[in-house]
């Protein structure tokens, strides 16, 4: 009674086109939080009043519940006029959320590049964005690459509280379907091994590059 | 001005099941951390291995789908339902506890070998080393990481309103959104504020913590922050 | 060339340089000698703009390098006033700090390039020719890491010069090598000293080099200069009893 294969069979696929729309709000998502992070973290480094509000910005977003914030942006843009699909949303929220993550890691990554670069760029003259992009990032970002990536699996695990918002990933498909057929052990055993197939080894990668970075 | 004491009151419905979530779960996050971390370290390979499982079990996989597989597929296969919160504050300690494992086994490692060997020198037995010299000095390393953890832990309280939960995030989205739509903005504010404010508090205890585990140790407060 | 008048730089409360004066000669070149802490790195660090002054002025071939000027008056330098002034001044540091993230070739055109503009022909032209001056021509496309400490300095020497400064500042550029390394360095130094007429200011704690290579030598202690002189009156008769401390510490005699 408790594991019926055929019902598996019926389910996959449906559980299968969940895991694209994740993968798409990972990597979608990511990519707001790589860069708008970096800008976050370059930012930091700037006068006062940019620092101290770009602080203040992502320490907020880091002390409050992804899943709230992704209400915020759901309910609050359509009242601005932006109304955006519940996917779109939700890849802004993941983003905004985890660069606030990355550019900690960013940071800690350019503060690690000793001082003497900054001075010897300065004393060639190099201008402020060149320091940044020729001497100091090349340095800074492959030194932290495990911990983004790190961030990027994490994301991946958070994506499931897009279904807040109704967006059908992986888990909101196992809802559906489980509440239509009242079967829930198949569909949610197999979302979590969905993830799990896909995060270890890519945890797993991100444990080679990281002994690789301490290693060089 | 009337509106807002009215979300605030409603809000604070909520809090119970966030705080007993958000405690619970620490409580449980701990004593699994340390069992699952000290076992990481365990001489046996049975032990080390079923610790391992479980750290990269529960990390492999997503806290929403270990909460709805605790909530609707395990009474299935038990044959009963579990209390919502209480099914709730087992997957946010069996969650975060794998990733405790992680920090108690980093900060245990994190020891000096010679501090081992001191203890070894005095013919101390292996549980009186561990917990006479090397747990004293790993615990101090470990609360800085274990802080963000609990913050973590708190955020992802709000994942319960899933599973019926009426914690602080259920009686904004469930309660209020719908009461009071044109006023999504202070409210969705206000909720914000509310966990802020927890996590404040918890980043607090935690200083006062480091503190107090620093001095013991002999060592200076390094500066705030 | 260059002219510091008052010049002060504080650090909080602590006082690193009190009331400088002291004026150095194009084509000079001077030594800075002292105990450590007691300012001459900073002199360097100022003349690069790397530390603001506290108070005071310093003008490098007549322009102020600290300031600039406004409606008549001297206001505090604005960051494009400090990289056109600092363009006309190089530095090797103590720890070479060469970009490790570019190789040899990539550290000697990367500021020809990008800040006088030079076409990468010109740039590799040049940096061709001061690696075959430092004697590293072969190691143009290797990565700095590969080099030995004393290579590496020479690497960062060829890359002040390729900038053609009016001014080269030379903080401890020995210090951090193996001493077997040190003689190649100072010997490169001599060479550039006697072919070029660039002005040198030199933070060095060998005094053999500073004897032989100096036109003047100025004696630090607490922020403030106890002696200048020539070189063979400084080392053979020093007046101040600071002076004679310091070098019988150092000289061991």
């Amino acid at each position: 009674m408790t594991w019926d294969w055929n019902y598996v069979a019926d389910v996959l696929p449906a559980l299968l086109d969940g895991l694209r729309i994740t993968v798409i709000a990972t990597l979608l998502g990511s990519l707001v939080a790589l860069v708008l992070g970096l800008v976050f973290a370059v930012l930091m480094r700037g006068p006062a009043p940019v620092r101290v509000v770009v602080r203040a910005l992502v320490e907020f977003v880091r002390s409050t519940p992804l899943l709230v914030q992704v209400f915020f942006l759901f309910f609050v843009l359509p009242q601005f006029g932006v109304t955006l699909g519940a996917l779109v949303v939700g890849v802004i929220a993941l983003g905004l959320h985890y660069a606030a993550y990355n550019s900690e890691v960013y940071r800690a990554g350019i503060e690690a590049v000793p001082r003497g670069q900054w001075e010897a760029a300065t004393a060639l003259s190099l201008p402020r964005s060149r320091v940044w992009t020729g001497v100091v990032l090349p340095q800074a970002i492959p030194r932290v690459l495990p911990a983004l990536g790190n961030n990027v699996i994490s994301m991946f695990k958070e994506t499931p509280l897009l279904i807040g918002i109704g967006v059908l990933d992986i888990v909101g498909q196992a809802r559906e379907a489980g509440n239509t057929t009242f079967r829930y052990v198949e569909v949610y055993t197999i979302a979590g091994l969905l993830f799990l197939v896909l995060s270890y080894p890519a945890a797993l990668l991100v444990r080679r590059l990281e002994r690789r970075v301490v290693g060089t | 001005m009337s509106d807002l004491s009215t979300w605030f009151q409603v809000l604070l419905l909520g809090l119970p099941a966030t705080l007993i979530a958000t405690v619970g779960g620490i409580a449980l996050t701990v004593v699994l951390s340390f069992v699952a971390g000290l076992a990481l370290l365990s001489p046996s390979r049975t032990v080390r291995v079923v610790s391992r499982i479980y750290v990269e079990g529960l990390r492999g996989t997503s806290e929403v789908v270990q909460l709805f597989w605790i909530f609707f597929a395990l009474p299935v296969l038990v044959g009963f339902q579990i209390v919502p919160i209480w099914a709730g504050v087992l997957v946010l300690g069996l969650n975060h506890g794998a990733y405790g494992a992680e920090i108690v086994r980093g900060a245990v490692q994190s020891v000096p070998r010679a501090q081992y060997e001191g203890a070894l020198a005095l013919s101390l037995s292996p549980a009186q080393r561990m917990r006479r010299v090397i747990l004293p000095q790993a615990v101090v390393e470990m609360l800085p990481p274990a802080g963000n953890l609990f913050i973590q832990l708190l955020k992802s309280t709000a994942l319960l309103s899933f599973v019926f939960v009426q914690d602080v995030t259920r009686q904004a989205h469930d309660v209020l959104i719908p009461a009071f739509n044109p006023y999504v903005f202070p409210i969705l504010l206000l909720t914000l504020a509310f966990y802020l404010v927890l996590s404040l508090l918890i980043t607090a205890g935690m200083r006062a913590l480091e503190r107090v585990a620093g001095r013991r140790l002999g060592r200076v407060a390094v500066g705030v922050g | 060339m260059i002219v510091f008048e008052g010049v002060e730089k504080r650090f909080g409360d602590n006082v690193v340089l009190s009331d400088l004066d002291f004026t150095v000669a194009s084509g000079e070149h001077v030594t800075l000698i002292g105990p450590s802490g007691s300012g001459k790195t900073t002199i360097l660090r100022l003349l690069m703009c790397l530390e603001a002054v506290s108070d005071g002025v310093i003008r490098v071939g007549g322009r102020p390098l600290s300031h600039m000027e406004k409606g008549g008056r001297l206001v505090p330098a604005d960051e494009k006033h400090s990289r056109e002034v600092r363009k006309h001044i190089g530095m090797v540091f103590q720890q070479f700090n060469l970009f490790p993230n570019m190789t040899v070739r990539g550290n000697l055109v990367e500021a020809p390039t990008r800040v006088l503009g030079l076409s990468r022909d010109e740039a590799d032209a040049r940096a061709v020719e001061l690696l075959d001056l430092v004697g590293l021509a072969e190691k143009i496309d290797e990565h700095p890491s590969r080099l030995s400490g004393g290579q590496q300095q020479r690497v960062a020497i060829a890359r002040a010069l390729a900038m053609r400064p009016d001014v080269l500042l030379l903080d401890e550029v020995t210090s951090a090598l193996d001493p077997e390394l040190v003689a190649g360095v100072l010997k490169l130094l001599r060479e550039i000293g006697e072919t070029t007429d660039i002005t040198i200011l030199c933070v060095t704690h060998e005094m053999g080099f500073a004897r032989d290579f100096s036109h003047r030598v100025m004696m630090f202690d607490g922020g403030r200069i106890v002696e200048d002189a020539p070189p063979e009156e400084l080392f053979t008769a020093p007046r101040e009893p600071r002076t004679q401390e310091f070098l019988r510490a150092v000289l061991g005699r």
